[in-house]
């Protein structure tokens, strides 16, 4: 989905929990984040992964958390978890195969959707004007590339003065939204690239930065990346939880579509579908709604878009219970060990005005399995021509006539468009629906 | 998150009929007369406000019947339109499970008629709150709803709104269950017509004035917090245009048979659940702020009844001379001004 919304949004500056602000003019492709929420009671371990593709130096990140963190609850993790996380839960295709209806093999593929892209940093240090601002600095660490500073503060304004002197460029009217979370008792994390830092690591792209914190706030804020957006930003949410599905207490979560019968060509084309898709179904809930794109036990998949993570990935992405609960008899278990957390995929496309307020989430006890899966149906072209055949190759163009229309409600494709991509004519009948035996004969 | 209410028409569910209990005396009313928590106190006839009555109010239905019906409806709207987590099987099970728990108390208790409105009403709303992946803890919330009419009672009267003491109880005992407040959405057209359909039953109801402080109350909380923090009043309007607020607003917090006798005890209840609701988001970060508030401050009711007595009968339309029946006779804000066909029999003098 990332490649997605870089294709579709301008330059911009800001995501999820905060925002990412350049010092220069970057083009930074920002549109798009990831978030690993790992929550059991009153623990949090949040992983940023985003896609932050501009020069190091002009990374900065700011983002409200809710405690003064130390330095053992920040952490930089491994982007490659995130996206096979990513990975594991994204909307499949399934293909099926006809069988000779005179005489009956399943195949399913899968085609992935998939996010990416690490995130960014720069470092620079703060000053003592900061006391003068009223912004006081509570701590200040270098984890892996990133200076990071925990900032509290009097006053937004001063506050706004500080990040702007100490060059996070912060758009106009976030001062606003700075007060709210200051009012609220949060506190800023911020962070910036620290070079030398990073050319040790050897990792040219920048790594996902996660914190660990007790609170009982269970949310995202997502505001202060809407101050200055110019259009609708996207956000993908991957919950692992201990006791099931994870949805928004002050939006409307809504399954995408699923299971529908799709035509063929769909396969070369399925980022399109998707994106079409997502679209649709975002506008038919009036742009408010969270999306539910995936929740499963991890212990097992099926079918799997990709593995399961393994206990080390999941250790790695913060999952703390593993150890403590190595999973009863019959429970699902991860790879390696361990009580299999449950995974929520939510997708949400949000701008100010639908999204007033941030995400706030609760855990459910729903354990029941969803996935977007899209289904593809290859018709047998076999040339038999036993009573069966022919009625196959009549259901046939109802079939068709059903995927198009289906098609056609889920994306808002236009219906020609889509039959003539089908290759198929006005009655959806096909060329190869009744191929004689010896037509075939001489053909490769 | 809300509504429901066995028995929240005021009118009906309320009312123990005056007429099936005999000269009771001051003795709080318990178990021996489980209220029957649904028929509509018998009136007299004669009584002179009912002589003022107007006509086609005399041949209105049991407001219950209205409940049931915009309970219902928003079921299947929650069903068809916004996919509520909850399938058909469910729902039978839990209308099942309310009417028989229902049957077996009325049973137990010899009343003398079995009543399946407030028990379908309570079944309603738990089919609109109360989500599970198991029927079993379905038919427990039924089950556990009914009874607590039974037998949580003070002075006569239910303590807990049934249907908010049956969700709130399966969530402290650990059960997997979970209510999605976010469900409804914020669809303005929605909250609109939620309004207006919970303003029938309320007006139906004689408890708007619960309601309305109610959402008073909230709503000043809401925009004041919000004009604290600096933010925009797109987020209390956001808070605010929530169905699960109005359908808690409307169907569960004016429950007559739970809320105080005295319009100001129910103005200060109104004020306290407003409170209450705003502290568990707010304050401890918590979910379902509605529910856990009303359960929590239910036991008040009793003692804002002793402290605030007031006039039992609250209405704002007149209703005035019949005699006021001895303390402890009946229960519940009797009907307005319809005339109730008297279902066991006698009738029995009423007066605010």
């Amino acid at each position: 989905m990332l490649f997605l919304s870089a294709a579709l949004s301008p330059p911009s500056a800001h995501s999820f929990c905060g925002f990412y602000v350049a010092t220069g003019d970057a083009r930074l492709f920002n549109k798009s984040s990831q978030v690993v929420l790992v929550r059991d009671e009153d623990r949090t371990v949040l992983t940023m992964g985003s896609d932050f593709k501009g020069e190091p130096s002009e990374f900065a990140l700011v983002v409200p958390v809710p405690t003064v963190l130390e330095r053992d609850q920040i952490h930089v993790g491994d982007q490659k978890i995130v996206e096979h996380l990513d990975a594991y839960s994204a909307p499949r295709l399934v293909e099926y195969f006809d069988e000779n209806p005179c005489m009956m093999v399943k195949y399913e593929g899968k085609m992935l959707f998939r996010n990416a892209a690490p995130t960014a940093g720069i470092a620079e240090d703060a000053a003592t004007r900061a006391k003068a601002l009223g912004v006081t600095i509570e701590a200040r660490y270098t984890v892996g590339e990133y200076d990071i500073l925990i900032l509290s503060a009097k006053q937004s304004n001063g506050l706004e003065t500080w990040l702007n002197e100490n060059h996070y460029r912060i758009p106009p009217g976030a001062s606003r939204v700075l007060a709210t979370y200051l009012r609220q008792g949060m506190k800023f994390f911020v962070a910036k690239v620290n070079l030398k830092e990073q050319a040790k690591t050897g990792f040219k792209s920048l790594r996902p930065l996660q914190m660990a914190y007790e609170s009982p706030k269970f949310m995202l804020p997502i505001r202060l990346g809407m101050v200055n957006a110019d259009g609708p930003q996207e956000l993908f949410i991957y919950a692992l939880t201990r006791e099931g599905r994870v949805e928004t207490t002050n939006y409307r979560t809504v399954k995408i579509p699923s299971d529908a019968e799709i035509p063929e060509y769909v396969k070369d084309a399925f980022p399109d579908f998707y994106r079409a898709m997502f679209r649709t179904a975002a506008q038919k809930e009036n742009l408010e709604a969270v999306f539910l794109e995936y929740a499963w036990d991890m212990g097992w998949c099926d079918p799997c878009a990709s593995e399961p993570l393994t206990q080390d990935e999941l250790r790695e992405l913060g999952v703390f219970w593993l150890d403590d609960s190595p999973g009863a008899p019959g429970m699902p278990r991860v790879r390696g060990g361990g009580q299999a957390p449950f995974v929520t995929r939510l997708h949400v496309r949000y701008d100010a005005a639908h999204f007033p307020e941030d995400l706030v989430f609760q855990q459910t006890s729903d354990k029941s399995n969803f996935q977007g899966r899209y289904i593809l149906r290859h018709p047998w072209t076999g040339a038999d021509d036993c009573p069966a055949a022919l009625q196959y190759r009549a259901a046939l163009r109802e079939r068709r006539a059903k995927q198009a229309s289906t098609l056609a409600a889920l994306t808002g494709w236009d219906l020609a468009d889509i039959r003539s991509r089908m290759k198929v004519r006005d009655d959806w009948s096909s060329d190869g629906d009744a191929v004689k035996w010896y037509q075939k004969l001489w053909k490769k | 998150m809300t509504p429901s209410a066995a028995s929240a028409v005021p009118v009906s569910a309320a009312a123990p009929t005056a007429a099936s209990r005999p000269a009771r005396s001051r003795a709080p009313a318990t178990r021996d007369t489980p209220a029957p928590l649904q028929s509509p106190a018998p009136l007299d006839a004669s009584a002179p406000r009912e002589a003022k009555a107007p006509r086609l109010r005399r041949r209105m239905l049991d407001p219950r019947w209205y409940q049931i019906a915009v309970l219902a409806g928003l079921l299947a709207f929650g069903l068809a339109r916004l996919r509520f987590e909850i399938r058909l099987p469910q729902v039978a099970v839990t209308l099942a499970a309310a009417l028989l728990a229902q049957l077996a108390c009325t049973r137990l208790a010899r009343l003398p008629a079995f009543e399946p409105r407030s028990a379908l009403i309570s079944g309603l709303s738990l089919c609109l709150l109360l989500r599970t992946d198991h029927l079993a803890l379905a038919a427990l919330a039924a089950v556990i709803t009914i009874t607590s009419k039974f037998l949580l009672r003070v002075d006569g009267k239910h303590v807990f709104n049934p249907t908010n003491f049956g969700i709130v109880a399966l969530i402290a005992l650990g059960f997997p269950v979970w209510v999605s407040p976010g469900q409804w959405g914020n669809v303005a057209f929605f909250a609109f017509l939620m309004a207006c359909l919970g303003g029938l039953v309320v007006n139906r109801a004689a408890r708007g004035d619960v309601t309305l402080a109610f959402l008073g109350f909230y709503a000043a909380i809401l925009f004041g917090r919000a004009l604290w923090l600096g933010q925009r009043p797109a987020v209390p309007l956001h808070q605010l245009q929530s169905g699960a607020l109005l359908l808690f607003a409307f169907f569960m917090i004016s429950d007559p048979r739970t809320t105080p006798r005295s319009r100001t005890g129910r103005v200060l209840f109104a004020a306290l659940v407003a409170a209450g609701a705003a502290a568990v988001p707010f304050l401890l970060y918590r979910t379902n702020g509605l529910l856990w508030s009303l359960a929590a401050l239910s036991p008040l009711v009793p003692l804002l009844d002793r402290w605030l007595p007031g006039p039992r009968y609250e209405w704002s339309h007149p209703v005035a001379t019949a005699p006021k029946p001895p303390r402890g006779e009946t229960d519940e804000t009797p009907p307005p001004r319809r005339v109730a066909v008297p279902e066991r029999g006698a009738l029995a003098p009423f007066r605010p």
